[in-house]
C-alpha cells in the first residue's frame, strides 16, 4: 500500500499530514502514559509493533499474479488503539522510506493514514462488535486483521484516485476502479494470511496470557482517548 | 491443549498452501502492487515530481541488497516476538502457571 516518493501531488501530501496529525499527536501522548504507569506493558508494546514489522516486510505471491505485503496493524490497534497504532506504523514506514526507499517521506502522511489509522480504526471496529457478541478470540482477530489489511489498501487507492483527479483530470470512478483492481484484489489473499496468523497469535495470547486482554477489553474505539 | 496444537497446525497449513497453491498455479510474474499502483498513475498521464532519495544519491538499490533489508525488518519484529514468546514460556515454568505477574 505504500505510495511511492513523488505519487502524491505536494498538495495532498499536506493534506494527509494534517488528516494524520491528530491521531498521531494523541497516539504519542497515550503511548507516553502507558510506558510511565504500566511499564509491565512495554513487553506487549513492544510485540504489537514488532508483528508491524515483521508482516509487512513479507512480499507475498496473490491471486492477480502480483506481490504484495500484510499491515500486520491488528495486534496494535486491538490493544492500543488508532493512535498508538498510527505510532508503531509510523516508525516502520520511517524504516522503509529512510532504508528501503519503499514508500516515501512526502507520502509518509498519506501512507500513515491508511495503514495506521483508516485501516486499524475499521478492524478495531469490527473486533469490538464481534467480542462483544462473545465470538472467539482466534475469530474475533481473524476478522479485524483481515479488515485492517484489506481497507488500508481500499483507502490507498482512494488517495491515489483522489491524486489523479486532481491532477490529471482522470475519472475519479475510473481511476478509483483501476487502483481497486490493483491494490485491493491483490490484498485478499494477503488478509486471510494475515487474519489467520494474527488470529492464531491473539488465541496463543489469550490461552497463555488472559491478564493481556484485559488490556484489549479496556481499549477505546475513540481514537482520541488517551485512557491508558 | 490438543485443541490449541491443532489451531496453530492447521493455521500454519492453510497459510502454506495458500502461498505455494498461488505460486504454482497462478500465472503472472509476481512485481509489486505498490510498484503496479505508480505505473497505473503514469499510464494515466501522471508524472513523478519527485524521486526516493536512494535513488537520487545513489541510484536503484540491487534487488539483494533490497531483500537483505527486508530480512532485516522481518528479522528485527521476529526476535521480539520470538523473545516474547520465550519470556512467556520460561514463566509459566517458574511459576507453574499462566497467572499474571
Amino acid at each position: 500500500m505504500h505510495i511511492m516518493e513523488g505519487y502524491l501531488d505536494p498538495m495532498w501530501c499536506v493534506v494527509w499530514f494534517v488528516v494524520m496529525a491528530p491521531f498521531f499527536i494523541f497516539g504519542v501522548i497515550k503511548l507516553r502514559k502507558i510506558l510511565a504507569e504500566h511499564p509491565e506493558q512495554k513487553m506487549v508494546v513492544a510485540l504489537s509493533g514488532a508483528f508491524i514489522f515483521l508482516l509487512s516486510s513479507l512480499k507475498l505471491p496473490s491471486v492477480t499474479g502480483s506481490c504484495s505485503h500484510p499491515t500486520g496493524t491488528g495486534i496494535a490497534v486491538v490493544f492500543y488503539g488508532v493512535g498508538v497504532c498510527a505510532v508503531l506504523s509510523t516508525i516502520v514506514l520511517l524504516f522503509q522510506a529512510l532504508l528501503l526507499a519503499h514508500g516515501g517521506f512526502t507520502t509518509l502522511g498519506a501512507n500513515c493514514v491508511s495503514m495506521g489509522i483508516i485501516g486499524p480504526l475499521i478492524g478495531l471496529i469490527f473486533w469490538k462488535i464481534l467480542r462483544g457478541a462473545n465470538a472467539p478470540v482466534f475469530v474475533s482477530m481473524f476478522v479485524a486483521a483481515f479488515f485492517a489489511d484489506l481497507m488500508t489498501y481500499v483507502v490507498t487507492a482512494f488517495q491515489m484516485s483522489l491524486n489523479l483527479m486532481t491532477s490529471v483530470g482522470a475519472d475519479f470512478m475510473d481511476a478509483l476502479v483501476e487502483m481497486l483492481s490493483i491494490y485491493a484484489v491483490t490484498q485478499i489473499p494477503l488478509a486471510i494470511v494475515e487474519g489467520i496468523v494474527l488470529g492464531m497469535f491473539a488465541h496463543y495470547l489469550a490461552t497463555s496470557r488472559a491478564d493481556i486482554f484485559e488490556i484489549a477489553d479496556n481499549n477505546k474505539l475513540n481514537p482520541f482517548s488517551t485512557e491508558a | 491443549m490438543a485443541n490449541d496444537k491443532m489451531i496453530y497446525i492447521l493455521g500454519f497449513a492453510v497459510v502454506a498452501i495458500m502461498v505455494v497453491g498461488i505460486l504454482v498455479f497462478v500465472p503472472g510474474d509476481f512485481g509489486g502492487s505498490d510498484d503496479s499502483g505508480g505505473e497505473a498513475a503514469e499510464e494515466a498521464g501522471y508524472v513523478p515530481w519527485l524521486t526516493d532519495w536512494i535513488d537520487a544519491v545513489y541510484g536503484e538499490l540491487p534487488g539483494e541488497i533490497e531483500s537483505l533489508l527486508f530480512a532485516l525488518q522481518a528479522g528485527i519484529g521476529a526476535v521480539i516476538i520470538g523473545y516474547f514468546i520465550g519470556a512467556n514460556s520460561a514463566r509459566k515454568k517458574a511459576t507453574g502457571s499462566a497467572m499474571p505477574q
